[in-house]
């Protein structure tokens, strides 16, 4: 049986107000905290020693900007490098080789093991240790070319090859970490299928790892463009070597550390934006919906009432 | 087309523990044949030993009369290269209890990968095939579907399409509905049933003691990695003859 109501919808029952909790502790933290901040970045303005003027003197100046192109040079190329190593050394680390794993673990013993700055110092004096690099077959005499090793190994190549021997190493274990991630399933169905070890790990594993590996690289990648700077030991010609060269005439050290340090945080975030985007094209498969972009994000940010889909 | 098995004594370890102590198994082509068994028994590990994902350490295991992962040469077996026991393998399909499909992949993606990458066969030929797989098991609207976006029973019926997409001689199901809700159960062994009925070689390792008794031909019943008995369904399933068979029986049923 079915009753009617009688009262007509107006008299419905207004719905409560839902009165929110307040958080006494957490708003008198974020006060304290906006203080702190107020104060630093005032004192930051006020300070002389800062020298605004010689900042902006500088920022866009041709040295600074040609260091710039070669930090950035030397951090793409060493990071890539570093990146085919890393695959060839965690692919080495599997093998049921002990030949294959034990080198591969070896290198990865002695690169993480020593400081890339006496790394940098040893390429760059490698020539100290071999006079010359000979290319020929092995315990004969037979010579094909014969180069002097401070030839070849000018210091900006002793930088490339510093950075990137000591990068595979890294990258060696996350990489390992990665193909370690995807499931020991994933091998079984694509063996069954008829796949072997090359194809499977191209096209079946090594996709899946890729999401894996991405965040930690990125942390490497942002290290790398940092460690750059160290190849101003050896007269590399980076933003840092250039920094340098400027402030011993000027004696303006601090504008100049502040003009570097600000492009090397503009590379970041533009670094940081880019491995944002990388994460979300591998996410696929992996999450129902995809996070959204930031321009989704500030979007939804704007137009609150609205579902924003990606 | 379709492929008998014959295994005579086939013995498997890991390390000093044997858990197949010599298996025989005749497997006709075109026959069904279920394999039954309490968890343990080595119903998963023989099946893995047939499509080579492990190796036998003893006795002879034959695929349309080759041996699987040996070839015999002289009174020598010498072990088959990766190339050769992937040819193998391509010849024979196999369904995981959890699908196992590419989840970097969408379900068209996932049957296409291999008979593209491994056959050689042109992309639209495959394609063609491949859609033509998705419509025999239900799922041609679900084709550029990721497969984190399909239920289980959805996944389980892509990863026989994949398996399918190889024109196998031979597939092998190993506990295909074991992961399944039990409402989606029913689709998955519908697709079996009409591979039965389409004369395909199968061997299956299931719990599932109805799709047993109204499709396999003959149904095996292992314990403690030794074949107990084997016979028609009717026979193993409603007589049984072994003392552990009624026991199992007895707990299923």
């Amino acid at each position: 049986m079915v009753t009617l109501d009688p009262r007509p919808p107006e008299a419905a029952p207004k719905p409560p107000t839902v009165v929110p909790v307040r958080h006494w502790g957490r708003a008198t933290a974020a006060v304290v905290v906006l203080a702190l901040l107020g104060l630093l970045v005032a004192g930051l303005i006020v300070n002389k020693n800062i020298d605004e003027h010689t900042v902006r003197q500088y920022f866009f100046s041709r040295l600074i900007l040609h260091g710039v192109l070669v930090t950035i040079e030397l951090a793409v190329i060493s990071q890539a490098v570093g990146i085919v190593l890393g695959i060839v050394l965690a692919v080495m680390r599997q093998s049921k080789n002990p030949a294959l794993s034990g080198t591969s673990w070896l290198y990865i013993w002695f690169f993480r093991g020593t400081p890339l700055l006496v790394q940098l110092v040893f390429w760059a004096y490698f020539g100290s240790v071999y006079a010359h690099l000979t290319l020929g077959i092995p315990f004969t005499h037979l010579h094909l070319a014969q180069v002097g090793t401070n030839t070849l190994l000018t210091n900006t190549v002793a930088a490339y090859v510093g950075l990137s021997l000591n990068e595979g190493a890294y990258m060696a274990e996350i990489v390992r970490g990665g193909l370690l991630a995807v499931d020991e399933g994933q091998t079984e169905a694509a063996l069954s299928l008829g796949m072997r070890r090359g194809l499977l790990l191209r096209r079946i594993v090594l996709p899946q790892a890729v999401r894996v590996i991405i965040p930690p690289t990125g942390n490497e990648f942002i290290s790398m463009l940092k460690n750059t700077s160290l190849v101003a030991f050896i007269g590399g010609k980076d933003l840092f070597t250039n920094t340098q060269t400027i402030y011993s005439n000027n004696l303006k050290v601090i504008p100049l550390l502040v003009v570097a340090s600000l492009w090397y945080l503009v590379i970041t975030s533009v670094l940081t934006v880019g491995q944002y985007y990388l994460e979300r094209r591998f996410a696929r498969g992996a999450t129902r919906t995809l996070p959204p972009t930031p321009i989704q994000r500030l979007r939804a940010l704007l137009v609150p009432r609205r579902m924003v889909t990606t | 087309m379709s492929a008998s098995v014959h295994a005579r004594g086939v013995r498997k370890s890991y390390g000093l523990v044997e858990v197949l102590h010599g298996i025989d198994l005749e497997v006709a082509a075109g026959e069904v044949v279920c394999l039954l068994g309490p968890s343990g028994s080595g119903k998963s590990t023989f099946l893995r030993c047939v499509n080579h994902l492990e190796s036998i350490n003893g006795g002879e295991l034959e695929v349309a009369g080759e041996l699987v992962g040996y070839r015999r040469d002289g009174d020598k077996l010498r072990e088959l290269t990766d190339r050769e026991t992937a040819a193998t393998r391509s010849r024979i399909g196999m369904v995981f209890q959890h699908f196992h499909l590419f989840p970097h992949l969408t379900a068209l993606g996932n049957i296409m990968e291999a008979p593209v990458r491994v056959l050689k066969r042109p992309k639209q030929d495959v394609r063609r095939d491949a859609m033509a797989l998705l419509d025999r098991v239900g799922l041609a609207d679900r084709c550029d579907a990721y497969p984190s976006q399909l239920s289980g029973g959805q996944q389980q019926r892509i990863a026989i399409a994949r398996a399918l997409a190889m024109s196998p001689q031979l597939m092998l199901f190993d506990e295909p509905t074991s992961a399944l809700d039990p409402e989606l159960v029913g689709d998955v062994l519908d697709v079996m049933r009409g591979l039965a009925k389409d004369g395909m070689t199968m061997l299956v390792v299931t719990h599932e003691i109805g799709f047993a008794r109204e499709v396999a031909d003959r149904v095996v019943f292992m314990d403690a990695g030794l074949v107990v008995e084997s016979g028609p369904p009717r026979q193993v399933l409603d007589e049984p003859r072994e003392a552990r068979t009624k026991e199992f029986l007895a707990k299923v049923l």
